[in-house]
Parts: structure tokens; C-alpha cells; sequence
């Protein structure tokens, strides 16, 4: 120790202004001029810097501030622009400003219309079927609201194989497929499904709503391009959003306006990096009714080089001679669309969506679609339905073929007969969309929300004479987005949606649809809607 | 090109053996087998094995055998695992159990008579396929309450292997991913056809970038036969698997036509209300013949019936709220909710493991996203009181609502949440919370009813409610349970109400029936017997296998257990271990877990007896002597008791089990030892020790 101190008193006496250090400081100073002549190559550094100091002062202080920049550049954080837009603030400050916020209630305040909306919506005891038993009145009304068009929700033999999978599985499989969840009785409707659409193969998805919202995340992603019907439904509207792929939307229906815009994409996509396209629209559309134009579609499809998601949620098990679809109907070999998502809580009476494509596509679906690896699988029960109903609509092709003349029948009744709506559906839709002539609107100044309530009448007053239809709800509005910003949005035309079944004889789908007629006529010859909006 | 499968571990099959029989279970006798390879149990065990170099285990047996305690066969003793038969094929025995599902019938045969009488045949089949759905109980000892106890909400002990496993974790990756990419690199130039969908093709973009895709092509291909093993019949306390094979390496899979009955750990089967007979598959058929198989519509519209109302009233009930509403899917309800409750600025912090419904979720809201880490109130509070004082981004303004979202019991972790914490914080900075129990409704709790009831927190703290059918209840579908007011809304703003389909018939009644069996207003005392089952039963397996050396992740009331595996090629080995001693086992690695924490679930059941979770336990001590798995240093608890070596009262026992632990919260005066019990002493000991307060 003493050694070392009298080593080094003799080193630091070399520089005039230790002389006024204290000895403490001195001593400290000599441990760490120790240390560092330690250090291999310590030497070498320290002749270099005397010598630079020596001849040239100034560029040794440069190119100390240079090694001091350097060092605190590589120590930086990496994402340290976050932290410089944070206000700085003391303790007490933050406390203070804790205390002060008030957070707004969870939920806003129904609004009058939601509150009536869920008062009158209507309750069912026993099965939805074509004739459906109203809770507290008890009253039996025609039921044209729901998508059991073939009534195979209630159909005595599917019944008995249901009960006879409860029977053999239990209700839920308690896991999700990739955990344990998969039951053959899952693989078989999968394999019955693809054979029906005439496919490779098929997933199926607990849910119909939660299918495609999932399944184009798995495929479409950030810097992929999608060119969808600005018409689409809510559940496509969120995959979208989910995707965060660059969406191009092109006028409902509208194949030349299509073209533009794959055009358009193909132009801008030139001399990048090639991503995914994506063109993505319905068979039968929910908020619409119309069909897509499938062949052209196609043909447009391979003209550009992207790749089609079609949406059967409303057409599969509907259109076509036994129920295949819009590629039945339009006579268009289903290998051609890459991937066809469809639903199986419908017509089919039975609950899950599915989409059917490749092996490959469907293997990838497995593992990256969120609603199928991180959800429990379909009910057994609700699988082996799906399966039976599939081969009832293949082996018994009068169904449908009751459902096409009973729809026929409906729309007689409605869009010629009635002055005041027209049906916007296409003829094979048994799901008949009603909406206002653009000339009453116009007449009478009916706001969407008017609209809305309008119709809200209609039902409730069809509803008093024995049908039961119910109304196309518009899609729910973003929570704190501006009412301006939501209008930029395209909104559904509010309507009525009465749904055909093929379990009601002829003559009493007429006569329902007599009273949907009068009923939509006596609330607009209403006194409460006669001048317009109501209360003016 | 071959592929060489990652499981040099499998090939090793339970050598010659010699029979002996003790009888350790209360119920049946124990068939236990002297198996001359393995070596005994205190024996040195080999600091370096190398995880891809062949079989660890040549004889050692010449090490020094432990010290001889009582009546044991000198060498390890190892369960060879009962074939999952149903015991009262063999022999009837006295059914002191409430709680199975065929309660009508039980009534009437359960007088004293039929005790000594073989039953018919179609009667012992009945039978036999019913406690292949749930298991009698074994014994009234065989019970505990779950519910949090003491003041302070511990922070479960995260044990740690040595060091030398998670640097050989992080090589075997390595190797992998080399092997992998050579693969490729070979791959690519010589079978360029395999390669096809990764290429651009004739003006399309490939539909999967080869990046994303290399992990499912080269790591998880070779352990494929672990996934998505497809099963039949009733998920419950076995499991029917349809025996499959590949000849093309994994990439498809044949059915051989022959099943394999598996002792079921994999289910979300909490409560055992899978059941295809009982109280609940009656209601369900009866509710088919009424109802039909589906409503064929959305809440909104008209899928509503007097079922729907029935359920969110029973459901608000049973979790302690003034509403609830329905969906289909749990999935969607996380997914559709989040968007009715926040939107632009609002902000909405979330677990760091948070299930992906609720991601979903938060990323439709628009909502501003913030995270903390898993479980830390610490972080939380640091995330919101930066967040409150900060405003919204940019404009710094103040926020419109803040909502917390965490889940009730984390599925893959086994951790609770700690919500007297986070009730504490929501008292002080006010924000909304959302408490996901999709696992806990019905497995925690001494009434079942989730979180705030084990920890004895009146709901009306927590916000919204939400939960699933899927799990305890057999069913599927979710719930979200709110005040009124809020349910009211939720329920006229959110897409899964308007366009989602409603619950089906069969589906509410299963709710319906398990929610009455719980609380006792049918069948009462099954629903009770069910809760203290699987609480036993939950609390068994983690000590036995702390005991036994693994590390195992969680609280200690948590049905869903996850042993740690760490190694990839553990992953694959574990599970057909166990395949092989027919138990079927979740085993989880990268991406679902971070890369070194590859684990097994095991999820606990009320259908589970004793026995079964014997036979899992010494599953698990060979499977764990076979793999090298009993690597826990023993600071999470299953110590040995100063006493076990004199050995023997049971009631003795709590006693150094606390001071243990009391000088493990000091600061560890006590030396603390790897547990290395023997099988054989922990299943002895277990049925005392599992009730004592902390272990
Ligand atoms: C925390 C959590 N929330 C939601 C879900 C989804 O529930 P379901 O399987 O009913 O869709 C799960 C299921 O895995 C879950 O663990």
C-alpha cells in the first residue's frame, strides 16, 4: 500500500494542479491510474494522448467529446423518443392529477330506440320453428324471421341423431381442437362439407359470425393488399380491420368499377416487392341481398392475379340445386375461388362456420386463425347435425325447390304489390330485404334513424297480425368516433328482412305475406308517419 | 430425405420386470413393478447428459442403494399404470360418492342389497361407461375447499433449473433451427416442388412467408403426433383417442381404425359435467325434444327464447351480478365486448397474457393499448399512474375511460390474478375492471364462483364480469355479467349479439342443469362434492409433484398445472411417455410460451378419483427419471420434512412444513433441499398433507 502511494505521488507530481487535492482524492485518483495502467494496451493509449495533447490541445478535446457522443449514442435506449414526449412531472404532481380524473361512466345511457328495441324484441318458447310459440301471450304466429328456412331445427329424425350424439359425446367438447378438442364427428363433417362443395378440404369454426373475422387475419397481413365490396358485412369488416392489410373497397356489386381498382393496385404494386391480393366479397349479401357475379369475378380475379375469399355465410345450403352455393348456382367450378367461408348455423340448422379451400390453406388456418386455435371446438351434436343436414340437401332436392317457389310466392306478395318498399334481394334469396322507395323517403324526409323506426313499426304491427319478420340491423357505430367520420362509412339501407320457409304450404307464405304488406302499409298510411317524422 | 424424429428418449420401453404387489391406495390393490434398469432414487445422477445423444439410461445400478426406511423393495419402485379400466367391472365396491351423474338410478339401487351383488351385465356397462365419464369418489378424504386463506396474496415461487438446462435449451433450439435452414437450404435447390406454395407462383404472392412458416415446417412437423390428436366420445375423465399413424413424416395422418382409452389430463373438464348420462345429458335430450337443435338466428333477431332468459338469469345469480348476457362462442364475447365498452380515447391496459379472444378484442376497439407485466401490481400501478398523468398521446388530453382487463386463472401459466391488489388500485386511480374467468367460474372458489369468491371479494367490485361455458360447465358459449344498466347497452351495441348466432337449445340446458347441480337446487350435495373434488384433486397433483422434483408453475389451488420441460425435444418425449402409459397430456412450447419455458399442462378434473391421479404421478416419476426432468431446487415448496424419515404419522406433519417455509419467507435459514421424494412416500403422505395451509 505504501508502496503503491509513494509509486504514484511520484507519477502524479508530474501535473502541477494535484498540489491543491486533498490527499484523499490523490489516493483515489492513484488506485484508478493503477487499475488503467493494468489494462493491456493502457500504455499505448496513454502515450498517444500525451503526445496529442502536447502537440495540439484542442483536437484531443474533439476527439474526447467524439468518444463521449459515441458512448452515450450506443448506450441509448432504443425506442428513447417515447420517453421525450412524456411531460415530466414530480410525484406529488401525478398524484394531484390522479386525484382529479374522472373517468366517464363504463356505458353511456341506452337510447330510447335500443330501450323499445329490447323491450319488444320477442321471446320464443319451444322451437323457432315455421310456426313459433310467443312467451307471456302464448299467442302462435308465423315465424318468417328466422334462417331456418328447410325447418330442419325441429325435424323429428336430426332430433334423434342429436340426442344420439349427446348421448355418446356430451354437450361441449371441453377443449379446443388442437388441445383434444377435434372429434371425429368434427373430421367427418369437415370431410362432408368439402365433398359437398366439391373442395379439398374444410375447416370448421365454432361460430359462423367469428369465422371469416378470424380467417383473414391468418392469411392477409400488414403491406397485403384487399380489395373488397363496400357492401361486405360487419364480421368482414373487422378481419379487415384485424388483418391491418391495405383495403381498397370498389362500389357494391360493381364489376367495372372492380377492374378500376385492380387495376389501380396492380399499378402501384409495380416494381415492388410482390404481396398478396385479395379480392373479397359475399355470395348472397347479408346487407343487401343481391349476388355476386361469380364468373366474372373470376375472370377478373385471373386477369389481375389475386386471389378470392368468398363469403357463403348466406348463400351456402341455399342457392344452387342442392345447396352448394353461388358456384352451383352460376355454374362455376368452386376450385377456381381460392377460399369459400360459409356458415352452418343458417339453413343448416346446426351452429359453426367453416371455410373451405386447399389442404394447405385449411392446415394454416389451424394453427394462425385465432377463432379456431384459441376457442373450444363445435358441439358434437351440432357437428353430426351439420353433417345430416348436408346429405338431406343433396339426397332430397325438393327442399329447396319448395324454398325457391315459396320465395317466389313471398316476393309476389311484396315487390310489385306494394307501393311503398321494393326487395332488393335477388330472386333465389329466401332472405327477402325490403327497403323504402327512394321516392317516400324523399317525400317524407326520413332520416336513417326514421327509417329505422319505421320499420321498427312495421314489425310491430306485422307482429300484432300473426308474422313475425324482423328488421336488418345496422352494424354497431365504433365507440367515440365523430358522427361525421362514422357517415363517411357505407351504411346499410335500413329494411326489413322476412325470411322464406320452405315448411309453410304455399298459400300460408301468401297469406304472410299479405299481412307483411298491409302492415308496412297501414304505419305508413299511419297518422304517426303520415306527415313525415314522427311528432312533427 | 429422412427426418430423423426428435425422440431418441421413446424408444426406451420398460425392460424385464418382476411383480410384486403392495397395496398403497385405499381402494384397489397397486400392481407395482421392480424395474432393474432404472436407477435408484438418491443415486448420482449425471451432471452432462447430451439431449440428442440416445438413450441416457444404461444400467447403473450398481450406485448405492438409499438408506433403507421401511418394508420397500430395495430398488425404485415404479407403478406400472392400471390399464384405464373401470374397477366395478371387476369388483363392486361401496359408492360413497353423490356426485355421478345417474342420480335417479343410484336412488333406487343404492339400498344396502345390491352392495353384495354383481350387478347384471347391461348394468355393470352402464356403469363402466359412466365413471369413464367420472370417477366415484375414493374416500371422503379425499375433499378440500378452495378458497384463499391468510391476508397477503402470495406471489407463486417461480423455481429455476440449473443453468446447464437452459443453455442446452437454448442449443437445442439452435441446432434445430441450423438443421432446419440446411434443410431448406438443400430442400430449395433439390425438391423445389415441396417449395412451391412458398415461392411466388404465375403472378401470385406465396400465401405464407417463408419466415413464419419455417417454425411450423421444421419444428413443429416433427412433433405434429402431439397436436390435434383426434378423439371420440365423452371428454371426461378418460378420453378415447383414434390411434393414427403417418408414413409420410408427420405431414398426414392415417386412422388405423383402433382407439386408445387415455386417462383424460388434457380437458378444460374442471367440474366433470362432460358427461353423455346424468342429470345434465337428460336435460339436454329433453331440451332437443322441446326446443329442436337450434334457434337459427341471432339474439338480436330472434334468437331469443325463454331458455336464453332463464340462463343469464341463473348466470347473473351464480356470479353475484344484477345481469348478464349470453353468445355463443367465449371467443366472440371477448372479441365483441371490448368494442361496446372502449373506443377512441379510451386506453385499455391489459396482462401481458392476456388470452387472444381478449387481444382480438382490444385490437377492434381502437382503443390506445397498454400492457403490464403478467400478474404485477407493481407495473400496473407504474403503467397507470404514467398513463393518467400523461393524458392521450399527443393531444394530452385526459382519457375518456380506462379499463383493466386481466383474466381470472391464467390457462397456461396457472397463476390467479391478484384481484385484492388490483380492487385496491381500481379504489385509488378509478379505472374500470374486467376480469376474464373463463377458467375460473366453477374451479375456484368454495361455492365455485370464480375469483371473487375463493378470495371472498364481493363481486360488485369488479366491473364486468365476463366468463365461458366451455370450461366447467361442459357447454359452450360465454357470458359477460354487469350491472343492469351496462348489460342493457352492451347488449344493444354489441356485433355479437346482433350478428352472431344465439346459444342452441342443448347448449343452455347443459348451463342451466350444471349451474343448479352446483348450487345445490338438483341432486344437492353433487354439485358441493364436485367443487371439493376437483379442489382435492388440484391440490394433490402439485404436491405430489413438487414432491416428486418437478417444477411446476402456478398457485397452489390452481386446477391447471404446468410442468416445466425446457428442452424442445423434451416436448414430443414427454407427451408419448405418456401416450404410452396411456394418459393423454397438452404439451405446449414455442410460440404459445416463451422459447426456454416449453411446458405440459396437466388440467386437474372432478372426475378424477385418487387413483387416477396416482397412476398420472407415477407416470410422471417415470416419465421424469426417463427425461431428466426432476430438476426443482425446492424453493417452491414440496420440501422433505425433517420427520418422513423416521417416517410415518401423517398428523405430524405440518408443523416442520411451516417452520420451513416460515424461515424460507425470513430468508432462508433453512438449507433448502431438492425434493426427490420417493413415489411411493408421496402418495402415502399426500391425502394428510394436501390440506394443510401451505405446503
Ligand atoms: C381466458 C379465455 N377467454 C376466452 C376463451 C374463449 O372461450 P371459448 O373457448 O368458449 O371460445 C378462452 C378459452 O380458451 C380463455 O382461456
Amino acid at each position: 500500500m505504501a508502496a503503491s502511494l509513494t509509486n504514484n505521488t511520484t507519477y502524479l507530481s508530474h501535473l502541477p494542479t494535484t498540489a491543491s487535492l486533498p490527499p484523499s482524492a490523490i489516493h483515489l485518483l492513484d488506485t484508478a491510474i493503477i487499475s488503467f495502467n493494468k489494462i493491456p494496451g493502457s500504455a499505448i493509449l496513454l502515450r498517444y494522448i500525451r503526445s496529442s495533447y502536447q502537440n495540439d490541445p484542442i483536437r484531443s478535446l474533439v476527439e474526447l467529446f467524439l468518444v463521449i457522443f459515441a458512448v452515450r449514442y450506443l448506450l441509448a435506449p432504443a425506442y428513447s423518443t417515447k420517453k421525450v414526449k412524456n411531460v415530466p412531472l414530480t410525484e406529488e404532481e401525478i398524484d394531484e392529477l390522479v386525484d382529479d380524473w374522472t373517468p366517464e361512466a363504463l356505458t353511456s345511457e341506452q337510447t330510447d330506440f335500443e330501450r323499445l328495441e329490447g323491450e319488444r324484441r320477442p321471446v320464443i318458447v319451444g322451437p323457432a320453428g315455421p310456426k313459433a310459440k310467443l312467451a307471456g301471450s302464448g299467442r302462435m304466429v308465423v315465424n318468417l324471421a328466422s334462417y331456418n328456412h328447410y325447418n330442419f331445427a325441429d325435424n323429428p329424425d336430426l332430433k334423434a341423431k342429436a340426442i344420439q350424439t349427446v348421448r355418446t359425446y356430451g354437450v361441449g367438447p371441453c377443449s379446443p381442437p388442437g388441445f383434444y378438442g377435434t372429434q371425429d364427428v368434427h373430421m367427418k363433417s369437415e370431410a362432408d362439407i368439402a365433398m359437398h362443395l366439391g373442395m379439398p378440404a374444410c375447416i370448421i369454426y365454432a361460430q359462423s359470425f367469428s369465422t371469416i373475422s378470424s380467417m383473414l387475419p391468418a392469411f392477409s397481413k400488414r403491406g397485403d393488399v384487399i380489395v373488397a365490396d363496400k357492401a361486405c358485412n360487419f364480421p368482414i369488416r373487422k378481419g379487415l380491420q384485424i388483418s391491418r392489410s391495405t383495403v381498397r373497397w370498389f362500389e357494391h356489386n360493381d364489376m367495372e368499377d372492380l377492374e378500376r381498382v385492380l387495376q389501380r393496385v396492380v399499378k402501384e404494386g409495380q416494381g415492388k416487392p410482390l404481396t398478396r391480393r385479395f379480392i373479397v366479397t359475399e355470395g348472397l349479401f347479408e346487407c343487401v341481398g343481391d349476388m355476386v357475379d361469380l364468373p366474372k369475378l373470376v375472370e377478373l380475379k385471373m386477369r389481375y392475379k389475386f386471389r378470392i375469399i368468398l363469403d357463403e355465410t348466406w348463400s351456402y345450403g341455399v342457392l344452387g340445386r342442392t345447396g352448394r352455393g353461388v358456384t352451383e348456382q352460376q355454374n362455376v367450378d368452386p376450385m377456381q375461388v381460392d377460399m369459400i367461408v360459409g356458415g352452418l348455423a343458417g339453413a343448416l340448422a346446426s351452429g359453426g362456420g367453416f371455410c373451405a379451400s386447399s389442404k394447405e390453406v385449411v392446415e394454416h388456418q389451424r394453427l394462425s386463425a385465432a377463432a379456431y386455435t384459441y376457442s373450444a371446438a363445435l358441439p358434437a351434436l351440432l357437428a353430426t347435425t351439420a353433417s345430416e343436414t348436408v346429405a338431406l340437401l343433396q339426397e332430397r332436392p325438393e327442399y329447396i325447390m319448395n324454398l325457391r317457389e315459396n320465395t317466389k310466392a313471398m316476393r309476389g306478395q311484396l315487390d310489385p304489390r306494394s307501393e311503398w318498399i321494393r326487395c332488393t334481394s335477388s330472386p333465389e334469396n329466401p332472405v327477402l330485404i325490403l327497403v323504402f322507395k327512394d321516392q317516400h323517403i324523399q317525400d317524407r324526409g326520413l332520416t336513417i334513424a326514421d327509417q329505422e323506426s319505421v320499420l321498427q313499426d312495421c314489425v310491430d304491427e306485422s307482429l300484432a297480425n300473426g308474422v313475425l319478420v324482423t328488421r336488418l340491423k345496422s352494424m354497431p357505430v365504433p365507440l367515440g368516433v365523430s358522427g361525421k367520420d362514422a357517415a363517411k362509412e357505407w351504411r346499410p339501407r335500413p329494411g326489413l328482412k322476412v325470411c322464406v320457409s320452405s315448411a309453410l304450404s304455399k298459400k300460408e307464405t301468401e297469406a304472410a305475406g299479405k299481412v307483411v304488406r298491409h302492415a308496412i302499409t297501414s304505419v305508413m298510411k299511419g297518422r304517426k308517419w303520415q306527415s313525415g317524422r314522427a311528432g312533427q | 430425405m429422412p427426418i430423423r424424429t426428435l425422440n431418441h428418449f421413446a424408444t426406451i420401453s420398460p425392460s424385464s420386470t418382476t411383480t410384486t404387489t403392495e397395496i398403497i391406495s385405499e381402494k384397489e390393490p397397486i400392481y407395482i413393478e421392480t424395474r432393474e434398469t432404472v436407477a435408484p432414487k438418491k443415486a448420482f445422477r449425471p451432471r452432462f447428459s447430451i439431449p440428442f445423444a440416445g438413450s441416457p439410461k444404461t444400467p447403473r445400478t450398481a450406485e448405492i442403494a438409499p438408506p433403507q426406511t421401511r418394508l420397500e423393495p430395495p430398488s425404485q419402485p415404479a407403478f406400472r399404470p392400471p390399464s384405464p379400466q373401470i374397477p366395478t367391472l371387476s369388483l363392486p365396491t361401496i359408492n360413497l360418492t353423490s356426485a355421478q351423474g345417474e342420480q335417479s338410478k343410484m336412488e333406487d339401487m343404492s339400498k344396502p342389497l345390491t352392495l353384495f351383488q354383481p350387478p347384471t351385465p347391461a348394468e355393470a356397462r352402464r356403469r363402466a361407461k359412466a365413471h369413464a365419464a367420472f370417477g366415484p369418489l375414493g374416500s371422503k378424504q379425499h375433499l378440500y375447499t378452495s378458497q384463499f386463506t391468510g391476508t397477503e396474496f402470495p406471489e407463486p415461487i417461480e423455481d429455476e433449473p440449473p443453468y446447464y438446462f437452459l443453455i442446452t435449451t437454448y442449443i437445442s433450439y439452435l441446432i434445430l433451427i441450423i438443421f432446419g435452414h440446411v434443410r431448406d437450404f438443400f430442400g430449395k435447390r433439390f425438391k423445389a416442388e415441396n417449395y412451391k406454395h412458398l415461392r411466388a407462383n404465375d403472378g401470385y404472392a406465396p400465401l405464407y412467408s417463408d419466415f413464419d412458416n419455417f417454425y411450423i415446417r421444421r419444428l413443429q412437423l416433427r412433433i405434429n403426433d402431439c397436436f390435434r390428436r383426434p378423439v371420440t366420445g365423452v371428454p371426461g375423465r378418460f378420453i378415447t383417442l383414434l390411434d393414427r399413424t403417418s408414413d409420410d413424416f408427420n405431414l398426414s395422418f392415417k386412422l388405423t381404425g383402433t382407439t386408445t382409452e387415455t386417462l383424460n389430463m388434457s380437458s378444460y373438464n374442471y367440474l366433470g359435467f362432460a358427461q353423455a348420462d346424468g342429470e345434465c345429458a337428460d336435460a339436454a335430450e329433453q331440451s332437443i325434444k322441446k326446443y329442436g337443435i337450434s334457434f337459427c338466428s341471432s339474439r338480436a333477431d330472434i334468437g331469443t327464447s325463454d331458455l336464453h332468459l332463464d340462463v343469464e338469469r341463473q348466470v347473473a345469480n351464480f356470479v353475484g351480478k344484477e345481469a348478464a348476457s349470453i353468445h355463443s362462442m367465449g371467443f366472440v364475447t371477448n372479441a365483441s365486448v371490448f368494442p361496446a365498452l372502449v373506443g377512441k380515447g379510451c386506453l385499455l391496459i391489459s396482462d401481458q397474457l392476456n388470452h387472444a379472444s381478449i387481444r382480438f378484442g382490444a385490437r377492434v376497439s381502437g382503443a390506445v393499448i397498454d400492457m403490464f407485466k403478467h400478474n404485477d401490481m407493481s407495473d400496473l400501478e407504474r403503467v397507470l399512474r404514467e398513463r393518467i398523468s400523461q393524458g392521450q398521446p399527443r393531444t394530452h388530453r385526459p382519457w375518456r375511460k380506462i379499463l383493466v382487463a386481466v383474466e381470472g386463472l391464467y390457462s397456461m401459466e396457472g397463476t390467479m390474478c391478484n384481484l385484492p391488489g388490483l380492487v385496491a388500485l381500481k379504489r385509488r386511480y378509478k379505472f374500470a375492471l374486467y376480469v376474464d374467468e373463463a377458467h375460473s367460474i366453477g374451479a375456484l372458489g368454495p361455492h365455485g364462483r370464480g375469483v371473487c369468491d375463493y378470495f371472498g371479494i364481493d363481486p360488485k367490485e369488479i366491473d364486468i364480469l365476463m366468463g365461458t361455458f366451455t370450461k366447467s360447465f361442459g357447454a359452450n358459449g360465454g357470458y359477460i355479467c354487469a350491472d343492469r344498466a351496462i348489460v342493457d347497452k352492451i347488449r344493444a351495441t354489441n356485433a355479437g349479439t346482433i350478428f352472431g348466432e344465439a346459444p342452441t337449445p342443448a347448449v343452455l340446458t347443459q348451463i342451466t342443469t350444471s349451474l343448479k347441480i352446483i348450487s345445490g337446487d338438483i341432486a344437492p350435495g353433487q354439485g358441493e362434492e364436485r367443487l371439493q373434488r376437483l379442489a382435492f384433486n388440484s391440490r394433490y397433483v402439485r404436491l405430489g409433484l413438487k414432491r416428486l422434483g418437478f417444477i411446476c408453475y402456478g398457485h397452489d389451488d390452481s386446477p391447471i398445472i404446468p410442468l416445466l420441460l425446457y428442452h424442445p425435444a423434451k416436448i414430443p418425449a414427454f407427451s408419448r411417455e405418456m401416450l404410452k402409459r396411456k394418459i393423454s397430456v397438452v404439451v405446449v412450447g414455442y410460440p404459445a410460451t416463451p422459447l426456454i419455458s416449453s411446458r405440459v399442462r396437466l388440467c386437474v378434473s372432478a372426475a378424477h378419483t385418487k387413483d387416477d391421479l396416482d397412476r398420472l404421478l407415477a407416470a410422471c416419476d417415470q416419465a421424469g427419471d426417463v427425461l431428466q426432468l426432476k430438476f426443482s431446487s425446492g424453493v417452491a415448496g414440496g420440501q422433505e420434512p425433517p420427520v418422513a424419515i423416521e417416517g410415518a404419522l401423517p398428523g405430524q406433519k405440518a408443523e416442520p412444513e411451516e417452520v420451513e417455509r416460515s424461515c424460507l419467507e425470513i430468508g432462508g435459514g433453512v438449507p433448502v433441499m431438492p425434493p426427490r421424494w420417493k413415489l411411493a412416500d408421496v402418495i402415502k403422505r399426500g391425502v394428510a398433507d394436501v390440506k394443510q395451509p401451505l405446503y
